[in-house]
Formats: structure tokens, C-alpha cells, sequence
């Protein structure tokens, strides 16, 4: 019953606003010269091997371990992301104090600093004899060339994608919700969790993924901080180097291939997921 | 609906053509009626070139701007062959410059084209090591005792890092006798002592230098003069027993050359690198001149007797990559549990 | 609406058995010491922040700064730097104005209109994000390069893209691509389709709904998604670095400058560059306090 609502309404939706085919064809051909075209050229590339050595490249013990570190290392920065972003959102939003304009603008930074010279400088900080890995030292935690290390670059390259996804939203969430929920006499945590996150939601799930797909592509700032000893630290962009190193172009676009589909499936999961709940929730 | 599907082509067709325009747009090179050339090399020899550059337009009877471009050795050759329209490269191994060869645009037989399998300058592999050289490294059997820590590139990721492992390599096989396994089991033990394997050779430098790691970076004779020269009393170089002769090629790109009608201007200027001139330049950068004599000018800078094998006792670089660095070759394998 | 928020705000807390969940909502507030939750979060930002993009940046300007304000006079003002930061300015500007385009339009067409595989097409823009920078250069090579596809066909027509400047401007716009859609989109996906529904059904046209109902929800958005772009746009290195070929004053940009300056041993100079950088981000910073002080 419900269901059948929904649907009557999808389709008078599309009828009754305009501007569909406009925006169709500016998205669909701005998407396909800039994004699309460009890209069909690493399936291309990679048509070139056969299947066979095609998985034989990318299930190499070398290539697999890449994945793994590359991969589960960008999750835990990812979820990392989420924790402090949401913070920093609520923060930024929420509360006044002084030097808030200047820490709003600091977001931006991990973007505008080169990857290469933010690489150096974190690696500079946290190696054992920086600043602040030298204190971790004494309790005998190495952060530069461990997985510590990887995972912290790519919190660094993440952390505005989170930031800036949750903010808009936090703005211009009803505070009726949390009022309403307040004169219900619930508490301000209980008021966070149950009325607040729930709307949030969808955008930490796209900060989520955002910062997850950018730490696993990340290669200028976490190639200095990676010690890149194979099956330990070296990951899967460094592969793609590698790759290149020797002329496999072939090689190499099968390595990006599978960082790309894999990558591409988790974003189509987590649009589907926020797509899902806008339907819900507007429904 | 027809309208709609009209909308949505006629858009499409706007957005697109804006678009390609947009691209096509953009190329701009300002002629300025002189020569121009545009020279590939690798990274640290900006200095270098910057010098000689001068030099050679000095001299030159037309008039010459030339464009320099700098990079890993391997990602500049590949650029090349993807189209970055080089009229000479001057790079770190001959091995690169053969990729561009095979690509199709180096005429075979460049290596012979000059003096000295056509490197004007060389260098070698030394150790650099903290002042004081607490853990007394002397030679490359002190890099594989426990608790040695080293430096050094990935041999994968970069080119000039195969020098590195190829040293090694060599020390070990005039004490072993040639005996490949045993050899295999020196380098084995000496990467397990590498703490950081950086993917360039800048990098391995900034890992032992700035952030402090390992007790010796094995490191061109070039580049730990450079970093002796930014840090002169925190290291000291030490010159292991045998090692080998780095030779950074230069050729002429004859297909990008003959386009752009600057066959002539890239012959003289590579032919200009072994003037006297040049090759003292060469040495005031910490390269080793190929002229003898002014090689001998420099004696008190660089260590003349090392004992220094090439590339060729490897039977050249086709043999090395396919025994020592492709994929599943030596050092993937001494990688290999 | 509102009302209906309102219910959906209890069916989530009823989750199941309403009972239950009604008599959690009437328990009395726990905790009503409200500043300190206040500063423990202030606290938490503010360390977070010290430690992950502050002392960073203090690495940098000392480094910058290390051989005296002289040698970081001459650094910035060499006549390289100048103009690897005009090319990098091109480069930004060409890319956000690209993406905001694209931004408005695709983050408008997904949010108000239903149509199949929406999904598939979200997923397809944000694939510039999930790409490895080396590979979003690699892309433009692989087709525009003399080994790409289009090879043969541009060298034909003296057409150069890859190795000049269209090639450093079509990286930079490709690794920027998604960044105004992605800050468009939730918001116009949580303000839902209603109001504009209801405009066009009173007979409004396309551009003034968008003027007038569509536009001042995203304003703030738009405003942060131009800022990430920009940023982002400056700062890119590994797609631009593979597709520029390097040639000093003429493709370099800022982030490349400084690494040529960084690999021929040049520590202080190519920290010094970077902070033009991060000089440029504190522009944006106080541009955008004086746009939001001025809408306020």
C-alpha cells in the first residue's frame, strides 16, 4: 500500500518540475568528455592482457597484500574521519567561541597543502625522532613507516570530505527536533543519538565513503610515511608505479581496474543506502 | 516526450562542443624566432644544466632557449614516449633511454652516437653515514650484521636505485666466488635490514637526513656530496671497496628533433658536454668528468681507486632488469618468504 | 511537513514496540551540565586539529623560513614560482568554474527527479574521488598521448593537450570533478521536492524556481563545495604531476614547482613555495568570513 503511493508520486514528480532534460544533458555530457571518455581508455588499456593474465596480475601475492594494506588502512582512517568530523561539525556549528572562524578554515587545509609536502611534514612530525612520534617512541609505539603511519596520512588527506559534508546538514537541521525532543525531557546525549544521528546519517555515509575512496587512491602524502617494505607497508598505488616503472601499461590500468570497481561498488552501495533513506524518509 | 529527448540532445550537443573547444583552445607557445630546445633529464641535476645551459648559449652561434624539465629517471623516459616532445634526454641509466628507443623514437646505435657509451659525466655508489660512523660501516658486508639499519630505494620504483642493489651485488660475487645462492642470501639479509625502501632516491635521502632513520644510506656519490654540502659537519661519506660505475646516459630524440628541425642544436649540445668547460662544470657538481685529465682535477674530491665494475660485466641492462628487477625476478624473490 | 518529521521521529525511537520506547522518551533528562559536554568537544576539535593540520603547517613555515626571510624572499619571488602560481591559478579557476556548472545541474537532477539507475549515475560522478591521482593522470595519457587512442588523430591536427597546458587543466578539473555535486546533493536530497513541486504546480518556470526556492537552500553548500574545489584544485599533485611533463615555466604548477625544488636537494625553497599555498588557502578562508559576514 505504502509502496504503491510512493510510486504514483516518483512519477508525477518528474513531470511536474522542470528542467529535466536540461539538467540530464549538461550532466550526462559533462560527465561523459571529462569523466567517462577518459576512463573508458583504462579498460582499454587493460583489454590488452588476456583474462588469465589479467588475474594472474591482479591476484599476485605482492598485488593482494597491496589491497589489504591499502584497503584496511583506509577504512579505519575512514571511520577515524567520521568520529572527529562529526565533532568538528557539531563544533563548528553548534557552539561560539573564540578562534572558531579561523579552525573552520583550517578544513580546507589537507587539500590545499600539496600531498607530497603534507607527506613530508607528517612524516617529519611522527617518525621517531619528530616532535610527536618521539613521544609515542617512549612507549614503544612506532607511527612513521607502519600501517599506524598510512592510516594517519590518510586521515589527514580524508578529514575535510567528512567536515564538509556533515556541516551543511547540521545547519540546516530543525532545531524543532531537538527542541521537540527536549520539552519531551529526553537529555542532550539521548537527544544526539536518537534524533540527531539519524539525520546525519546519510551524509557521515558519504563522508564515509568519500574519505575511504580518496585513502584508497592516496599515494603522493602516504608513499613518504609508508616505509614501502613489500607485504608490509607498500600499497596498491605504489604497485601502480611500479607497474609503470617497467613500461606494463597493461599491468598497471589492471591493478587501477580493480582498485576502481571495488571502489566504485562501495560508492554505489552508500548512494543507494542515502538514496534509500531520502525516499524513506520523504515518503 | 519528444521534446524532452530533443532537450536533452541539443544540450548535450552545446555542452560537448563547449567543451572540446575549451581543450583545443589552450595552446599557446609564444615563438620567439630562435631555437628552442627541450631537455628531459632527472632530478638532481637541475644545477647542473642550469650552468650549462648558460654556457652553451653563450657559445652557441644562434640564438638558443632551452626548456628543462626534471623528474625520476623512469617517469621522464615514459614521458617522452607518451608524447612530452623532448629534443635530447639526459637521463640516469641507458636502460631508460633504450625504452625510448624502442618506443620508435631513438634511432638505434645512440650509445655509440658519443664518447664514453655516451655519458659525459658519471658517478658511483657510496654509503653516507652519520659523523662519527658509530657502527663502523666500512664496506658492504658491514650492512648485513644484525642491527644495521639502511637506507636505500626501491630498485623497482627507481631507476637509479638498481645501481644500488647492482653494487652490492657485485662486492658479494668477488667474494663468494660467483656463487649465485650465496649471493642471493647476502642481499637477502642486506633488505631485511633496509628499514625504509622509499620509492626515490630523494626520499631515501629525506627518510636518513631529516627524519633521522637507519645508520647508513646507500646513496649516489652526486647526491651524498649534495646532502654532505646542506648538513657539512653531520656526515661523512664512506667509499665501500667495490662498487660500480654509474654511467647517466644522454641521446638525442632523432624523431622529435627531425619535427621540430633541431637535429643540428641537439647534436652541439650534447657534443658541448665534453668541452673542458662542461666536464669541469660536471665536477664542481659532484659528477665524475668523463675527460681524464680533468677527472685528475678533482682528484682530492673523489676517491680514484675504488675498484668499479659497470653495467656490461651484467651483460648490459636488458640482462640485469630480467634477472634482478622484473617482476618474479631477484629481488621480488628475495622478498619472497 | 514538519508534522510529518515529527511522527517519523517517533517510529524510529519506537523501533518495534512503541511502549517501550515512549516510556524512554519521558525518562527525565540525565545530564543537564551542558558546557561541560561543550568544552569536552571544543577540546576535542581543538587537539584534533593541533595535531593532524597545525603542526604540519608549523613544519612547513619553519622549514620555510629556515635559511632567514631572505632566502624565502627569493624562493617566492623567483621568476619560476611566479609562474607556476599563474598557471596554477588558470588551472583552479578553468576547474571550479567547470565543476560548479556541472555541480548545480547534476546534484539539481538528482534530488528532484526520479529516474532509473540514479544510483549508477551517483556512483559514476564520484568516480574521480575513488580514483588513484596517478591513474587520473594516467587516463588522459592513455587517451590523448601518443600511445592514447586520440594519439594519432590530435598529432595530425597539431592539437597538444597532454604535456602543456590543456592537459594540466583537464587533470585538475578531473580530480575536482565531484566536489560541488557532493556538497549539493545531501542537502538538496534532506530538503526533499516538495517546495518545488508545489512552485511548478503554481506555474513557475525552471530558473525561477531554482532562483528563488532552490538556490538559497544550497547557497551555503555551494559556497563550501567552490572552497573544497578550489582548494583541492591548488593543492592536486599526483594527476598533474604524471600529465604535465615537467617543463619549468611552462607546465609546472605550484605543487610541482615544489617538488623539482624538493628533489635537487632545494629543502628551504620548496617549503617556502608551499606556503604560498598555504597563504592561499588563508585568502580563501578570509574571503569566505567576509561573504558570510556580509549575508548575515
Amino acid at each position: 500500500m505504502e509502496q504503491q503511493i510512493v510510486k504514483v508520486k516518483n512519477k508525477k514528480g518528474v513531470k511536474v518540475i522542470p528542467g529535466f532534460g536540461l539538467s540530464l544533458g549538461v550532466t550526462l555530457a559533462m560527465l561523459g568528455c571529462l569523466v567517462l571518455i577518459p576512463l573508458a581508455s583504462i579498460f582499454i588499456s587493460a583489454a590488452q592482457l588476456s583474462f588469465g593474465e589479467f588475474i594472474e596480475t591482479v591476484t599476485s601475492r605482492q598485488v593482494v597484500s597491496g589491497y589489504i594494506v591499502s584497503f584496511s588502512c583506509a577504512f579505519f582512517a575512514a571511520l577515524i574521519n567520521v568520529v572527529f568530523g562529526v565533532i568538528l561539525a557539531w563544533v563548528l556549528v553548534r557552539y561560539e567561541f573564540p578562534g572558531k572562524r579561523l579552525m573552520d578554515g583550517l578544513i580546507e587545509l589537507p587539500f590545499a597543502l600539496p600531498t607530497a609536502v603534507a607527506g613530508i611534514s607528517l612524516t617529519y612530525l611522527y617518525s621517531d625522532q619528530g616532535w610527536i612520534g618521539g613521544l609515542f617512541d617512549k612507549i614503544g609505539v612506532k607511527i612513521a613507516y607502519t600501517r599506524i603511519g598510512i592510516t594517519l596520512a590518510m586521515v589527514f588527506v580524508g578529514i575535510p570530505f567528512v567536515v564538509r559534508a556533515v556541516q551543511p546538514i547540521l545547519e540546516k537541521l530543525d532545531r524543532q527536533y531537538e527542541e521537540a525532543a527536549a520539552m519531551l525531557g529526553s537529555g542532550k546525549l539521548y537527544t544526539f543519538f536518537r534524533v540527531i544521528l539519524p539525520e546525519l546519517f546519510p551524509a557521515m555515509l558519504a563522508g564515509f565513503g568519500l574519505a575511504l575512496a580518496r585513502g584508497i587512491g592516496e599515494y603522493g602524502s602516504v608513499v613518504f610515511i609508508a616505509g614501502n617494505i613489500p607485504y608490509k607497508t607498500q600499497i596498491a598505488p605504489l604497485l601502480i608505479m611500479t607497474k609503470l616503472e617497467q613500461y606494463k601499461y597493461a599491468d598497471a590500468t589492471a591493478i587501477a581496474l580493480v582498485l576502481l570497481v571495488i571502489s566504485f561498488l562501495l560508492m554505489l552501495v552508500i548512494n543507494s543506502v542515502q538514496i534509500y533513506m531520502q525516499r524513506f524518509s520523504k515518503a | 516526450m519528444k521534446k524532452k529527448i530533443t532537450a536533452v540532445m541539443l544540450s548535450v550537443s552545446v555542452a560537448a562542443a563547449a567543451l572540446f573547444t575549451g581543450c583545443g583552445g589552450g595552446d599557446n607557445d609564444g615563438g620567439s624566432g630562435g631555437i628552442e630546445l627541450l631537455n628531459v633529464s632527472y632530478d638532481p641535476t637541475r644545477e647542473f644544466y642550469a650552468a650549462y645551459n648558460e654556457l652553451f648559449s653563450d657559445q652557441f652561434d644562434q640564438d638558443v632557449t632551452i626548456t628543462q624539465s626534471h623528474g625520476g629517471s623512469g617517469s621522464q623516459a615514459r614521458s617522452v614516449i607518451e608524447g612530452n616532445e623532448a629534443d635530447v634526454v639526459t637521463l640516469a641509466l641507458a636502460h631508460d633511454i633504450t625504452a625510448i628507443e624502442n618506443a620508435g623514437l631513438i634511432d638505434s646505435g645512440w650509445i655509440d652516437e658519443f664518447e664514453g657509451s655516451s655519458s659525459p659525466y658519471t658517478s658511483t655508489i657510496v654509503f653516507l653515514v652519520r659523523k662519527g660512523n658509530e657502527k663502523n660501516i666500512k664496506d658492504w658486508d658491514d650492512l648485513v650484521k644484525d642491527g644495521v639499519e639502511v637506507i636505500t630505494p626501491n630498485p623497482k620504483t627507481s631507476g637509479g636505485a638498481c645501481w644500488n642493489f647492482l653494487a652490492a651485488w657485485a662486492y658479494q660475487q668477488e667474494q663468494d666466488g660467483e656463487d649465485e645462492e650465496a649471493t642471493k642470501e647476502f642481499m637477502k639479509k642486506l633488505y631485511e635490514n633496509v628499514l625504509v625502501l622509499d620509492s626515490g632516491a630523494r626520499g631515501a635521502t629525506n627518510t636518513f637526513v631529516e627524519n633521522g632513520q637507519g645508520d647508513v644510506l646507500i646513496a649516489w656519490e652526486n647526491e651524498a656530496y649534495l646532502s654532505m654540502e646542506e648538513y657539512p659537519d653531520e656526515y661523512e661519506i664512506v667509499t665501500p671497496s667495490v662498487s660500480i660505475l654509474a654511467q647517466p646516459s644522454v641521446a638525442i630524440v632523432d624523431s622529435n628533433a627531425k619535427a621540430h628541425g633541431t637535429e643540428e642544436a641537439a647534436k652541439a649540445y650534447l657534443e658541448y658536454l665534453y668541452s673542458d668547460e662542461a666536464q669541469r662544470l660536471a665536477g664542481e657538481n659532484y659528477y665524475r668528468p668523463f675527460n681524464e685529465e680533468i677527472l685528475q682535477e678533482f682528484s682530492d674530491q673523489f676517491d680514484l681507486d675504488m675498484n668499479l665494475v659497470t653495467i656490461d660485466d651484467f651483460g648490459g641492462w636488458d640482462a640485469a632488469f630480467e634477472t634482478y628487477f622484473d617482476d618474479g625476478a631477484v629481488f621480488d624473490q628475495i622478498y619472497e618468504e | 511537513m514538519s508534522e510529518k518529521k515529527k511522527q517519523r521521529m517517533y517510529n524510529q525511537d519506537v523501533s518495534g514496540d512503541g511502549i517501550h520506547s515512549i516510556q524512554k522518551v519521558i525518562e527525565p533528562p540525565r545530564e543537564s551540565s551542558r558546557p561541560v559536554i561543550k568544552y569536552m568537544l571544543i577540546g576535542v576539535s581543538v587537539l584534533f586539529l593541533f595535531v593532524m593540520l597545525i603542526l604540519p603547517l608549523i613544519v612547513v613555515v619553519v622549514n620555510a623560513l629556515g635559511d632567514g626571510w631572505a632566502a624565502y624572499q627569493e624562493a617566492v619571488l623567483d621568476e619560476y614560482t611566479v609562474k607556476a602560481l599563474m598557471l596554477t591559478l588558470l588551472a583552479t579557476v578553468t576547474a571550479v568554474a567547470v565543476n560548479t556548472i556541472f555541480g548545480i545541474f547534476s546534484a539539481y537532477l538528482l534530488s528532484k527527479f526520479y529516474f532509473r539507475g540514479r544510483q549508477v549515475l551517483a556512483s559514476l560522478i564520484d568516480i574521480p574521488f575513488s580514483i588513484s591521482p596517478v591513474i587520473a593522470g594516467l587516463v588522459f595519457i592513455l587517451t590523448f598521448g601518443n600511445i592514447g587512442w586520440m594519439g594519432d588523430f590530435l598529432k595530425a591536427h597539431d592539437i597538444k593537450i597532454v604535456f602543456a597546458v590543456p592537459g594540466v587543466v583537464l587533470a585538475t578539473i578531473f580530480v575536482t570533478f565531484p566536489f560541488v555535486f557532493r556538497e549539493l546533493f545531501p542537502v538538496l536530497n534532506a530538503q526533499g521536492k516538495d517546495e518545488e513541486e508545489a512552485a511548478a504546480l503554481m506555474g513557475a518556470g525552471g530558473f525561477t524556481i531554482f532562483r528563488r526556492i532552490t538556490f538559497p537552500h544550497i547557497k551555503w553548500a555551494l559556497l563550501y563545495g567552490v572552497i573544497l574545489c578550489t582548494a583541492r584544485a591548488m593543492g592536486e599533485f599526483g594527476a598533474v604531476s604524471v600529465i604535465s611533463g615537467h617543463l619549468r615555466g611552462k607546465t609546472n604548477t605550484l605543487p610541482l614547482h615544489v617538488e623539482i625544488l624538493y628533489n635537487e636537494f632545494n629543502t628551504t625553497a620548496a617549503f617556502a613555495v608551499s606556503s604560498i599555498l598555504v597563504l592561499l588557502a588563508v585568502l580563501i578562508l578570509i574571503a569566505r568570513n567576509l561573504v558570510e559576514w556580509k549575508k548575515k
